[in-house]
């Protein structure tokens, strides 16, 4: 056990190296100076040059990077060309409002998945089953944003009931703060739901052939009770793996999410930084977003043991 | 699992109590107004952060200057009750406002003036400083009695003045300008949220008129459409500038809104490399002129709003003549233009910015030159990090369209670095007597320097960028004109 997690934490450290590596190469290749996006349109060739100096952009690459990823291991990311502020304190800024509609969304996605899902293999063969199946094929044909764009149409723009977007945070104003979620975690969630319903239903489908449910079916117990008792812990397995992979995808779909809802997230944040060429701030946000999600796989890999007996003597 | 998903709930509380800090949900109080921009200042420090976001947020509401800009583009007195000029030019002086506080209490009084003025060129990093350059010395003659000695005539300085290098600042209120601007006007900033907002308190000792709005919020929301839904569904209460022309009609059909349309300073050119061949051929410059039909393309490219301009001089400019029909569109006279020039099998690469109006004029401008048979290839850049570095400092392009935004900025015509690779010694002689002259002589001097690159077909003005705002119609006392580089709040009602 202890060596297979010194393992992962290997694994780890090697990925965000790499990573690290291949978005500094990116930016570095990027066309655009980043001192010449800071100073603007008038910037006179004497100024550009010392602002380069002072950015530490005319020194080798090589030396770039490995005073950047220096800085990182111990906790500094550096300060942003474009806002002069520190980065890191900006990162777990917006790292906050990211996890919340990540988390959101989730939640919005398991609450519809799970009854759904099951439903719809316990009703593989009737109406409700094709009817659940069908929705949830076009739920998985509905990109997020889209979803979003729509939502915001009939509950900000028609029904005014919520708001078009915009962020509070909870410690302000809690109730603000809900209404201001429900609409982005709902585009989030509604279409990763709709893809989870389906796994769910897969897996639940191939719980209800198992021997150990004809047992119980056959002592009388009446189908969706039966699953409950004793199949859905066997069914979580596939399910969770499916979160995992999930979740990473929430991740990717915030970034759009974030912007179609102006939420002050890590994925404004990082098309505001591109955009801007603000080099530190890109690096840095992509650092934490591949540390996020090679930290959900970790915790999924540990979750099977959690749920899965078998597991536990098999390591 | 319940204890999972509680610690879980539990991390999420932790990271969201670490993002605390004050901010913005709109209320709907009524001394509270809430405006919708799209470009989001990085900071508060103009003195070393270009771009014309922070002046927009803190010109004239948290900055004044001695003098100021209004709405229809005149010198007006703020700091500065009167100013008197010397009989050469070069002596200007100033009788300040009495009673004027800065927001952390120090007083206003011509030290700061002079301060403020020197400190242009001593501490500001940003290019805009050498607009200082011209200036000799200050004088405090008195605590209200400022004067500015320049090294020439120059009747742009004073112009100047109205724009962020005019600003005036407390020497005890410049430790922390990117995070805490200090200055004397009716609004201070009291915190932001960025990528969200950035929230204005009124000041309470402000020494002119009181704000009728106590709270301004200002709304940073990049996206057009998440822009427009915002004050559909009530989160702001104006945009301060519609970028998007297809969704104005929407709010001028619905009578919860006022729309006020009027104008910039900000030409979008169609710009020659005219450094290179073949655009340092006049005739190929006219004959592309010639083959545009501008008034189709603003339909295109800005719903026909805007105005179609025959120069780099804006209405609201003294020297503003209409120029535009001078080319008129002729496609005919172009082709044998271009014949004559030798150049009938020419192909160009049109490098654009990839922003709406610029690609939407550049399909235009294809096709316009298409039926002349100028071959053009379309180059949408990514703005402004790929178009600063290709077109304007490498100056690698045949022509562009970008739009551009600062005040009388005809004046780049008269400078052969700049990336149009203009150069005309009469055009440079016209733009440095003018801002010798008298006002009069000023106006005189501009109108031939417009007139001249007209002629020269230096650049194709494609129009002049439309200033539309957006509001609801309680608000009152918008400009309808954006011709300064501040938002002014001052005269809301």
């Amino acid at each position: 056990m202890a060596l297979a997690i010194l393992r992962r934490v290997a694994i780890l450290v090697v990925s965000v190296l790499v990573a690290s590596i291949v978005v500094f190469a990116f930016m570095a290749v990027l066309p655009g100076d980043p001192a010449q996006v800071a100073l603007g349109i008038n910037a006179t060739p004497e100024l550009l040059a010392r602002t380069r100096a002072d950015f530490g952009l005319d020194r080798p690459l090589v030396e770039q990077y490995l005073s950047w990823m220096g800085g990182v291991l111990q906790g500094d990311f550096g300060r942003s060309y474009v806002t002069g502020e520190a980065i890191g304190p900006q990162l777990v800024d917006r790292l906050g409002v990211t996890l919340w509609l990540v988390g959101a969304g989730m939640l919005v996605a398991v609450v519809l998945a799970v009854p759904f899902g099951a439903l719809a293999a316990v009703w593989h063969r009737r109406f409700g089953g094709t009817a659940i199946s069908g929705l949830s094929q076009l739920g998985v044909a509905v990109p997020a944003f889209l979803a979003g764009i729509l939502l915001v149409q009939v509950f900000a723009v028609q029904l005014r009931w919520l708001p078009s977007g915009g962020w509070t945070p909870p410690n302000q104003d809690a109730g603000e703060f809900l209404r201001g979620l429900i609409l982005p975690a709902l585009s989030l969630g509604l279409v990763q739901g709709a893809v989870l319903t389906r796994y769910v239903r897969s897996a639940v489908l191939d719980t209800l052939g198992q021997d150990y449910l004809r047992t119980a079916r056959a002592k009388g117990l009446r189908p969706y009770p039966a699953l409950m008792r004793h199949g859905m812990r066997n069914a979580a397995v596939p399910v969770v793996t499916v979160l995992g992979l999930q979740l990473t995808t929430l991740l990717v779909g915030a970034v759009v999410v974030e912007r179609v809802f102006v939420l002050p997230g890590l994925g404004s944040m990082l098309l505001d930084s591109v955009s801007a060429r603000d080099l530190l701030a890109v690096q840095g946000i992509v650092l934490v977003l591949v540390v996020a999600v090679l930290v959900v796989n970790f915790v999924v890999d540990l979750l099977y043991v959690v749920i899965d007996p078998r597991l536990r003597t098999a390591r | 699992m319940k204890v999972r998903i509680s610690a879980a709930l539990a991390l999420l509380l932790v990271v969201s109590a670490c993002s605390a800090g004050s901010t913005a949900s709109v209320s709907s109080g009524p001394d509270t107004l809430a405006v919708g921009f799209t470009a989001e200042p990085a900071n508060f420090d103009f003195t070393r952060t270009d771009g014309t976001a922070i002046p927009q947020a803190l010109l004239y509401n948290v900055y004044e200057g001695l003098v100021k800009l209004d709405g229809s583009g005149k010198i007006v007195p703020l700091l500065a009750r009167s100013w008197t000029v010397s009989e050469d030019r070069r002596t200007y002086d100033f009788q300040l406002q009495p009673g004027v506080t800065f927001s952390n209490g120090a007083p206003f009084t011509a030290e700061d003036v002079k301060f403020s003025i020197d400190r242009v060129k001593t501490d500001w990093t940003i290019s805009i400083k050498s607009k200082m350059d011209v200036v000799d010395h200050v004088e405090v003659v008195d605590p209200l009695h400022a004067r500015v000695v320049l090294k020439k005539p120059s009747n742009g300085w004073l112009f100047d003045m109205t724009g962020r290098v005019g600003a005036i600042f407390s020497p005890t209120g410049v430790a922390d300008l990117a995070g805490k601007p200090v200055g004397t006007g009716p609004y201070e900033v009291q915190s932001r949220r960025r990528g969200d907002s950035i929230v204005l308190a009124a000041n309470p000792a402000y020494w002119g008129r009181k704000p009728v709005y106590r709270t301004v919020i200002l709304k940073y929301i990049k996206d057009p459409t998440a822009l427009n839904n915002a004050l559909l569904s009530n989160g702001i209460d104006v945009i301060a500038q519609i970028t998007a022309p297809d969704s104005i009609p929407q709010f001028e059909n619905d009578n919860r809104f006022t729309v006020l349309q009027g104008t910039t300073n900000g030409e979008v050119v169609l710009s020659f490399n005219g450094a290179k061949a073949p655009f340092n051929d006049v005739r190929v410059r006219r004959a592309l002129t010639l083959a545009i039909d501008r008034k189709a393309l603003l339909d295109t490219a800005w719903a026909g709003r805007g105005t179609v301009l025959g120069s780099m001089v804006p209405p609201t400019d003294p020297w503003y003549e209409d120029l535009a029909g001078y080319y008129p569109h002729d496609p005919v006279q172009a082709k044998t233009l271009l014949a004559e020039a030798g150049q009938t099998n020419l192909s160009i690469r049109l490098r654009v910015a990839n922003l709406p109006y610029a690609t939407a004029a550049a399909q235009v401008v294809a096709s316009d030159l298409a039926d002349i048979g100028v071959r053009v290839t379309i180059e949408p850049l990514d703005f402004p990090a790929v178009w600063l570095k290709q077109v304007f400092t490498d100056h690698d392009f045949d022509a562009s369209i970008v739009q551009h935004v600062e005040a009388r900025d005809i004046t780049t015509f008269g400078n052969p670095k700049y990336y149009w690779g203009y150069d005309n010694p009469r055009v440079k002689q016209l733009i440095s007597d003018a801002d010798a002259g008298t006002p009069e002589q000023q106006v005189a001097n501009m109108r031939e320097a417009a007139r001249t690159i007209t002629a020269d077909a230096a650049a194709d003005w494609l129009f002049l960028y439309p200033n539309v705002v957006v509001a609801k119609k309680k608000v009152t006392g918008l400009a309808a004109n954006q011709v300064s580089e501040s938002f002014d709040l001052t005269g809301l009602g």
